[in-house]
C-alpha cells in the first residue's frame, strides 16, 4: 500500500551493494582469506614433517625456524600450517555433515508435519541430550587409531540439531505459501517441492547454517584434541596446544608452542561468527544501516 | 479553522532514487468535515497520511506547509511532533493492536500511553468507560490481554484510545479493510458518532473502499500517482465526478444489481506510472482518453464550482 | 458436474487438542458444467476450506467429492495428477503464489515438465503465447520477467493462464480479485466470465456480495462452516430469507443506496458449537427458541432451486 510497491527492487545488485558495504562482513572475510591462503602456501615454505626432530628443544623463533621450535625439538611453524589444513578440514567435513543432516531432518519435518514431524522432533531432542564428552571417552576407549576425518564425522553427527530445528521452523512457515499450494497442484512430487521450491528461498538460511556449523565444528575439534580426546595421529591446532601443556611449555614459558595455535583459532571461529552477522545483515533488510 | 495543507511534497528514498510519492498536495478540511480519501496502491494516500502524522526518513520533505487550528505543525521534526500526535491529532492504523504488546492487558496499556502524554489515568477512567459504553464494548476489555479481542473489538479499542484526548483530526488507515461486513459497518459508523459527539472535530479516512466511503464521508478527495485529482461531496464524486480517472474509477465499481450478462463493466487500460521517474505534466494522461497536447504541463488543483476542487485540463477547457 | 456431498472438516483445537472445531460442517451443493457458482462468507465460515478440500490441498474428514461421478477426495498418485489435468485453483494473494526467487513464468514451464514432457520447446512456447493472449495480455510485456516486476492484475491472469494450458473443466478461484485495485479487478472478473461462455465451471469463493451478483448464477452463502442459504442469485439477493443472509444484504456498502438503521449484533468472540443453528446468539430473530438451540436446522427448498437453513420461517 505504501510508495515502496511502486519501485521494482533490483534484489540480485542490491544485496551485493550492501555486501561490499558490510564491515563486519569485509573484516570477517578477510580473516578468513587470510588463514585459508596460509593453509595453501604455508606448506611450501617447509622441508620438515610435523614429528621430525629438527634441532634442539624449545629455540625461541628465528630465521631459521619462524616459530622457534618445541620442547621435544619439533618446528612449530611447520605444525602450525599443516595443523590449519586439518582445522580446516574438520570445519567443512564436521560442519558440512551437520548442515547437511540438519537439511534432511528439518526440511523432511517441517514439509511433512504430522506424525513424521513428531518422530523426527524425539530424534532431534534425543541427539540434542547426547553427552558428547561420554560417547567420545567410550569411542577412546574402543578405537586404537582415530583419524581428523573420524573426527570430524562424529562431530558433525552430534551437531545437527540446532540446525533441523532451525530448518524445521523455516520451511513450516513457506510451506503455507500459495506457490507451494500451486506446485502441488501442478502433481509435484514432495522431495521435488522441497529442493526446487521452497529450499532456493532459504539459500541465505542454509549459507549461514552452514557457516555456523562451519565454526562450531572447530571449536568442538579444538577442545577435543586439547583434553585429549582427538585423533591419536596426524596434527591439529588442538592438539598443538595439548602436546604444549602436556610437555609444560606453561611453565618452561616457551609461549611460541602454545600461542600461534591460540590464537588461529580464536580468530578464525571469530571472524566466522563475524561474517555470520554480517551475512545477515545483507540478507535481512531490517537489520540493515542506511 | 480546521486542517489546511499547502505544496505539500513528500518523496520516498531509495537506493534508486528518490520516489515522487507526493506532489504539491493542496486541499484543506473543515472542521466537523469527515473527509475520504481513495485512490489505488502506490497512489500516496498512505504517504499523505505518514508525512501528517510521522514524517520519518526514508520519507523526506520536500516542500509544503501544514496547519492545523490555525498552528503550523512542524511535520519533518518528529520529536516536536510529539507535542502534537495524540492531543491535536491521532491516527487509527489498520493494524494497530496487533502491533502492541501482548503480555500488557489493555487497561494497563491504557495507563501506559496516558501517562506518557502527562494525564492521570485515574482521572480520564470514567471517561474510558462511558466511551467503551458507547461504542459497545463492555468494561471489562480493560482487564483483558490484546489476543483475547476479536478484530472488530481490537479495532473499537484503538479507536477509543486514540479519540480520548479530543484531537482535532483524526486519521483512520484502511481501519475497516480486515474486518467482516457486519462489523465494517459498526466500525464506520462509529467514526461517525465520534464526529458527532465531538470527540474529533475532523477526520480523514483513508481506503481503497469508495461504497464505504459513500456511507459516511461528507467528501470524497482522490489521489492518483501522487497528485490530488479530485475533491468534492460524496454526492459529487459519486454522482457527477469530473476528471476522467474519477469517472472511470467509479464506473467500475460493480454494485448489486449489476450482472455481468446485463451491463458489462469495464476498468481503466494500462497501470499506474512508475514513480521513481514519473511523466511531466498529468500523471494520468497516458491513461487518459480525453488527454491533449496541454497536458504534458501539470494541471493545478482548482475549484471549479462550490468546493468541488479538480486537476485536470480537459475539464478547465469546459468550465472556462 | 462437480458435486460436494456432506464434506466436513474438524480440527482438534485446545491445548491437549481435545476440542474440535468444526470449519466445515456437511455442506452439499453441486456446480454444473459451464455455471459460476458464488461461494460467499464472512472470514472464518470456512470458504477458503471448501475451495482447498476440491483442490484436495487440505484433507476431508468425512463427505465426498464427485467430479462427473467419480469420486477422487481419496484419489492418489497418477489419479490425482489426471484430476489436476481438469481441476485447477487461483488464489487470493497473487505475490504469494510465484515463488520470489524465479521468473513468473515459471509456472508454465512447470506445467510442461509435469504434465507434457513430451511437448517440442517451440510448440509448448506457442501454446503459452496463445494461452496468454486469450487472457489478454501480451506475451512480450510479460514473458521472462520476475514478480514482482508485474502487476498484481497481470499475475492473476498469468496464473489463468496457466490453467488454461491443461484442459480444465473446472477453476476454483480463491477471492482472486480482493487484492487488486478497483481499475484492473473488474476487468480480470470479466475474463472470469469469459471463461465461463467457453464452458469452464468456476467456483468464485468471495466475501463481496456484488462481485458474486456480477458473475454467478447461484450462490452458496456460508456461516461458520455451515450453508445458510442457497440458489439461484437472484432469488437471494431480491428475497433473502435467512437472518444472516438479510443482515449481510443490510451491511454491505453500497453506492446506490446509503446504509438502513439495521441494528447490528456486535457479539465479541462466537460461541462454541454446539448441537444447535450455529447462528443463534447472532440471530435477531424474535421467534428463536429451544428447538434452534436443540437441533441444527436442515437446508429446506422453499421455491425452486431457493434453499434456506432456517427453523423460523
Amino acid at each position: 500500500m505504501t510508495a515502496s510497491t511502486v519501485i521494482e527492487p533490483k534484489k540480485r545488485s542490491e544485496t551485493l551493494y550492501f555486501a561490499l558495504r558490510n564491515n563486519k562482513l569485509r573484516i570477517g572475510v578477510l580473516v578468513l582469506l587470510f588463514f585459508i591462503v596460509l593453509t595453501f602456501v604455508g606448506p611450501m615454505f617447509t622441508d620438515y614433517e610435523p614429528y621430525q626432530f629438527v634441532s634442539s628443544g624449545a629455540q625461541p623463533p628465528s630465521s631459521e625456524f619462524w616459530f622457534g621450535t618445541t620442547t621435544l625439538g619439533h618446528d612449530v611453524y611447520t605444525q602450525f600450517v599443516l595443523g590449519l589444513s586439518s582445522t580446516f578440514i574438520v570445519g567443512i567435513i564436521g560442519g558440512g555433515l551437520g548442515t547437511l543432516i540438519g537439511i534432511v531432518v528439518g526440511f523432511t519435518a517441517g514439509y511433512r508435519g504430522g506424525v513424521v514431524d513428531e518422530l523426527l522432533n524425539i530424534l532431534t531432542n534425543i541427539v540434542l541430550v547426547i553427552p558428547a564428552l561420554a560417547v567420545l571417552l567410550l569411542i577412546a576407549a574402543y578405537l586404537e587409531v582415530r583419524g581428523i576425518i573420524a573426527e570430524s564425522l562424529f562431530i558433525g553427527c552430534l551437531a545437527w540439531p540446532w540446525t533441523a530445528r532451525a530448518i524445521r521452523a523455516q520451511t513450516f512457515s513457506l510451506r503455507n505459501r500459495d506457490f507451494v499450494d500451486l506446485a502441488r497442484l501442478s502433481g509435484m512430487k514432495a522431495r521435488k517441492i522441497i529442493f526446487s521450491e521452497i529450499a532456493p528461498n532459504m539459500m541465505s538460511y542454509l549459507l549461514l547454517a552452514f557457516i555456523l556449523q562451519f565454526g562450531g565444528a572447530i571449536l568442538t575439534a579444538a577442545t577435543l584434541d586439547f583434553i585429549g580426546l582427538g585423533p591419536t595421529e596426524g596434527i591439529s591446532l588442538g592438539l598443538m596446544m595439548n602436546n604444549a601443556v602436556l610437555w609444560g611449555a606453561l611453565l618452561l614459558k616457551v609461549w611460541w608452542w602454545f600461542v600461534p595455535p591460540g590464537l588461529a583459532i580464536t580468530a578464525i571461529v571469530g571472524a566466522l561468527y563475524i561474517t555470520n552477522v554480517g551475512l545477515d545483515e545483507v540478507f535481512n533488510p531490517k537489520l540493515r544501516e542506511m | 479553522m480546521g486542517l489546511q495543507v499547502e505544496n505539500l511534497t513528500v518523496y520516498y528514498q531509495t537506493l534508486r532514487g528518490s520516489v515522487q510519492a507526493l506532489e504539491d498536495a493542496t486541499f484543506s478540511i473543515a472542521d466537523g468535515e469527515i473527509m475520504g480519501l481513495a485512490g489505488e496502491s502506490g497512489c500516496g494516500k498512505s504517504t499523505l497520511s505518514n508525512s501528517l502524522v510521522r514524517l520519518v526518513p526514508p520519507l523526506k520533505l520536500i516542500r509544503g506547509r501544514v496547519i492545523l487550528d490555525d498552528q503550523e505543525l512542524p511535520v519533518a521534526d518528529v520529536e516536536r511532533m510529539n507535542a502534537y500526535r495524540f492531543r491535536q491529532l491521532s491516527v487509527v492504523p489498520q493494524y494497530a493492536m496487533n502491533a502492541m504488546n501482548p503480555t500488557r492487558k489493555i487497561g494497563r496499556m491504557t495507563s501506559e500511553l496516558l501517562r506518557s502524554k502527562r494525564v492521570d489515568y485515574r482521572a480520564a477512567l470514567p471517561e474510558i468507560k462511558r466511551r467503551l459504553d458507547l461504542v459497545k464494548l463492555p468494561q471489562e476489555v480493560l482487564k483483558m490481554y490484546p489476543i483475547e479481542l476479536s478484530g472488530g473489538m481490537k479495532q473499537r479499542m484503538v479507536m477509543v484510545l486514540s479519540t480520548l484526548l479530543n484531537p482535532s483530526l483524526l486519521i483512520a488507515d484502511e481501519i475497516t479493510s480486515a474486518l467482516d461486513v457486519s462489523t465494517q459497518k459498526a466500525v464506520a459508523e462509529m467514526l461517525v458518532e465520534f464526529r458527532n459527539r465531538e470527540f474529533v472535530k475532523s477526520i480523514i479516512v483513508i481506503t481503497h473502499d469508495i461504497s464505504i466511503l459513500y456511507q459516511i464521508a461528507d467528501s470524497i478527495m482522490i489521489m492518483y500517482a501522487g497528485q490530488l485529482a479530485e475533491k468534492a461531496s460524496t454526492e459529487t464524486i459519486i454522482h457527477s465526478p469530473e476528471h476522467p480517472y474519477t469517472k472511470m474509477l467509479i464506473a467500475s465499481l460493480p454494485e448489486v444489481g449489476v450482472r455481468y450478462a446485463d451491463t458489462r463493466l469495464t476498468g481503466i487500460p494500462g497501470k499506474p506510472p512508475l514513480l521513481l521517474d514519473p511523466p511531466v505534466g498529468c500523471r494520468f494522461r497516458h491513461r487518459c482518453p480525453v488527454a491533449f497536447e496541454k497536458c504534458v504541463e501539470a494541471p493545478p488543483f482548482l475549484e471549479i464550482a462550490k468546493d468541488h476542487f479538480v486537476a485536470c485540463w480537459e475539464v478547465f477547457r469546459k468550465y472556462a | 458436474m462437480l458435486k460436494l456431498n456432506n464434506i466436513s472438516k474438524t480440527y482438534s483445537v485446545g491445548t491437549f487438542g481435545g476440542q474440535e472445531l468444526h470449519a466445515v460442517s456437511s455442506v452439499s451443493f453441486d456446480i454444473q458444467d459451464g455455471e459460476v457458482v458464488s461461494l460467499i462468507g464472512e472470514s472464518g465460515s470456512g470458504k477458503s476450506t471448501i475451495g482447498k478440500m476440491i483442490l484436495r490441498l487440505i484433507s476431508i474428514n468425512s463427505g465426498s467429492i464427485e467430479l462427473d461421478g467419480v469420486d477422487i477426495s481419496v484419489a492418489k498418485g497418477q489419479a490425482l495428477k489426471e484430476y489436476y489435468r481438469r481441476v485447477q485453483g487461483v488464489f487470493q494473494d497473487p505475490f504469494s503464489s510465484y515463488n520470489p526467487v524465479f521468473k513468473a513464468d515459471r509456472v508454465f514451464s512447470t506445467i510442461r515438465e509435469e504434465f507434457y514432457p513430451g511437448v517440442k520447446k517451440r510448440e509448448w512456447n506457442h501454446k503459452v503465447e496463445n494461452s496468454l493472449k486469450s487472457v489478454g495480455l501480451n506475451p512480450e510485456q510479460v514473458l521472462n520477467k520476475y514478480p514482482h516486476q508485474l502487476s498484481g492484475g497481470q499475475l492473476q491472469r498469468f496464473l489463468i493462464a496457466r490453467a488454461l494450458l491443461l484442459d480444465i473443466k473446472f477453476l476454483v478461484a480463491d477471492e482472486i480479485i480482493s487484492m487488486l485495485d478497483a481499475s484492473t479487478r473488474i476487468d480480470v472478473l470479466n475474463l472470469l466470465a469469459d471463461l465461463k461462455s467457453r464452458g469452464l465451471s468456476i467456483l468464485f469463493i468471495t466475501h463481496d456480495l456484488s462481485l458474486a451478483y456480477y458473475i454467478s448464477e447461484r450462490a452458496v452463502i456460508l456461516y461458520r462452516g455451515c450453508i445458510a442459504e442457497m440458489g439461484v442469485t437472484e432469488k437471494i439477493y431480491n428475497n433473502p430469507l435467512h437472518p444472516y443472509t438479510r443482515m449481510l444484504m443490510a451491511s454491505v456498502p453500497r453506492l446506490d443506496r446509503k446504509w438502513e438503521e439495521v441494528d447490528v449484533e456486535l457479539k465479541g468472540q462466537h460461541a462454541a458449537l454446539g448441537k444447535g443453528c450455529v447462528y443463534y446468539n447472532r440471530c435477531s430473530l424474535p421467534a428463536k427458541d429451544e428447538e434452534c438451540i436443540r437441533q441444527r436446522p436442515p437446508l429446506i427448498e422453499v421455491t425452486p432451486d431457493h434453499f434456506v437453513a432456517c427453523h423460523k420461517l
